[in-house]
């Protein structure tokens, strides 16, 4: 069902910040439709890879292409939806309404000097159905619970209709049951929409089951595959790379979002 | 009042900059308070006072300094405080704030050493430190009007790439926006509305015409239209009450304003909490 056009391909990426590593030899590469989890411990380089991705940083060695073409000569920044950590993101008290936020997604897309029109407006509304947040288009940001927040910066992100999907630890700050909702939404989007989605996560249990693969990062990649193959993984393997023991959970699959 | 504005050109004149500069002002402090970079605009007018120093004192030592309007010197020293902010936040990258003091100190340097040299300026200088109602000419006036349709072009043309920097630049930059031009052209822009506005509010007070309409806005306000609406109405309100109010008791408007704008903000405030 997936096609097999390359979204990124890292190649041999290496990069050092004065004389310390971040990240050693780092190949990757993700295709139409995959839903990738990128997951490590603090400090395993995995926000400096994301960096290095969205051209934020220029990597001491190696190669990135994206759409199949060289990093820097890629325009299509409206291909690439990205949601940072709820945290990052913005000041509580900013007095925008969540139409208006996601707006904003269109920005870069309709380019300089032009105005938002209905169709925009429209569009933005569109993208707040696919969170089920449309019924608060015009509520202040700030009035909503950190889950609805992620929601609407993932619509945000979708409104350009983007074929890939980076988010950067999207949940913290965010309560469990709301974790777990957001994370089936994130797998909706994938299956029905067929948006490619890189995620990196500290919640290895829960993005685990959803992703269709996942690649370990501590500071040069330890394992990357499909979701199959991980599963294959002993603990003592797991543990050995992420640094500090870890124990598989068996907990229910979420619930699709309603 | 209404009689005077139809007879004295001065009067005209500080009405119509005032108005001006009572829209333009909170529209583009709105984009500056929600950045967090409130302070800018005060070491901006610091430096505005460096350049109408700086043409004062040379205006009794070369005879062309003499015949040109203080006013210039001013704003261009406000553009070229505005660059090297940006090129100061650029080199302390991790202490981005540093930039702001530096310039801020730099410019009352400077206003100090040309306000020795010239041993004083008496009422020329009051004026341009706390605004005046008579010094408007039609000049100036022009001056205001020019900036002001910059300003309100720039907002205009570029108010969805202003908001998406302002609101989360990290993400604003990986849309792929040019941070870096709309910045520095930014700065521009505030560089010269303190310009524009130093003959009525006068330079140590501008800052606050820029700041305490929106600390108001931000209050009630829900979306940022309505920040930017209730900022721009709050603005005015300031400007024709401190107006009136410095023309009846013969005192600069630049405090009229401001306290009529401190006014407001204590209002708002107290009603926001009568209503919770």
């Amino acid at each position: 069902m997936y096609m097999t056009n390359s979204i990124i391909n890292l190649e041999h990426i290496t990069h050092k910040f004065n004389h310390s590593v971040a990240l050693s030899d780092v190949s990757l590469e993700v295709k139409q439709g995959e839903f990738w989890a990128l997951i490590g411990p603090n400090g395993s380089g995995k926000s400096t890879l994301l960096k290095i991705i969205l051209g934020l940083l220029k990597p001491s060695q190696g190669t990135i292409e994206l759409f199949g073409g060289p990093i820097d000569s890629f325009n299509q920044q409206q291909r690439i939806g990205y949601v940072s950590q709820k945290s990052n993101a913005f000041t509580t008290k900013f007095p925008a309404t969540v139409l208006e936020v996601v707006k904003s997604g269109l920005t870069a897309k309709k380019g300089l000097f032009k105005r938002f029109n209905k169709e925009d407006e429209q569009q933005a509304i569109d993208a707040l159905h696919i969170v089920k947040m449309a019924d608060r288009k015009d509520e202040s940001i700030g009035d909503l619970s950190g889950g609805q927040q992620q929601r609407v910066f993932i619509a945000r992100a979708l409104v350009s209709h983007p074929d890939l999907l980076i988010m950067d630890e999207p949940t913290v700050g965010i309560d469990r049951q709301n974790v777990e909702s957001f994370y089936s939404m994130l797998s909706e989007l994938n299956r029905e929409y067929g948006i490619a989605i890189l995620l990196v996560t500290h919640e290895i249990d829960v993005v685990t089951k959803l992703a269709t693969h996942i690649a370990c990062l501590n500071r040069s990649i330890h394992f990357h595959g499909v979701h199959a193959d991980y599963e294959k993984m002993s603990e003592a393997e797991l543990s050995g790379w992420y640094g500090h023991p870890i124990r598989r959970l068996h907990q229910k699959e979420t619930e699709p979002v309603k | 009042m209404i009689e005077a504005i139809f007879t004295y050109e001065f009067l005209q004149n500080a009405i119509l900059s005032g108005l001006i500069i009572g829209l333009i002002a909170p529209m583009l402090g709105l984009f500056i308070v929600v950045r967090r970079m409130s302070m800018i605009s005060d070491a901006l007018s610091h430096v505005a006072l460096a350049g109408i120093a700086g043409s004062l004192y040379l205006s009794q030592q070369v005879l062309f300094f003499a015949a040109l309007n203080p006013v210039y010197l001013g704003m261009g020293a406000a553009v070229v405080g505005s660059l090297l902010i940006e090129r100061l936040r650029r080199v302390y990258k991790s202490f981005e704030e540093l930039a702001i003091p530096i310039i801020l100190s730099a410019g009352i340097g400077f206003g100090a050493i040309f306000i020795s040299l010239a041993k004083g300026f008496g009422t020329d200088l009051v004026g341009y430190l706390f605004g005046s109602v008579s010094a408007v000419s039609r000049q100036d006036l022009y001056i205001v009007m020019f900036i002001a349709v910059m300003v309100i072009g720039f907002i205009y043309f570029l108010y969805k790439e202003l908001f998406s920097l302002a609101f989360d630049p990290e993400y604003a930059r990986v849309s792929g926006i040019n941070e870096r031009v709309i910045q520095a052209a930014f700065m521009i822009i505030t560089a010269l509305v303190i310009g524009a506005s130093m003959r009525i509010v006068g330079i140590l007070l501008v800052s606050s015409l820029m700041t305490l309409p929106v600390a108001a806005a931000i209050q009630v306000a829900k979306s940022y239209k309505g920040a930017l609406a209730y900022s721009i109405l709050f603005g005015e309100i300031a400007v024709v009450i401190g107006l009136i109010s410095a023309y009846y008791l013969d005192i600069a408007p630049g405090g009229t304003i401001v306290v009529t704008s401190v006014f407001i903000l204590l209002l708002v405030l107290f009603w926001k909490k009568v209503r919770s």
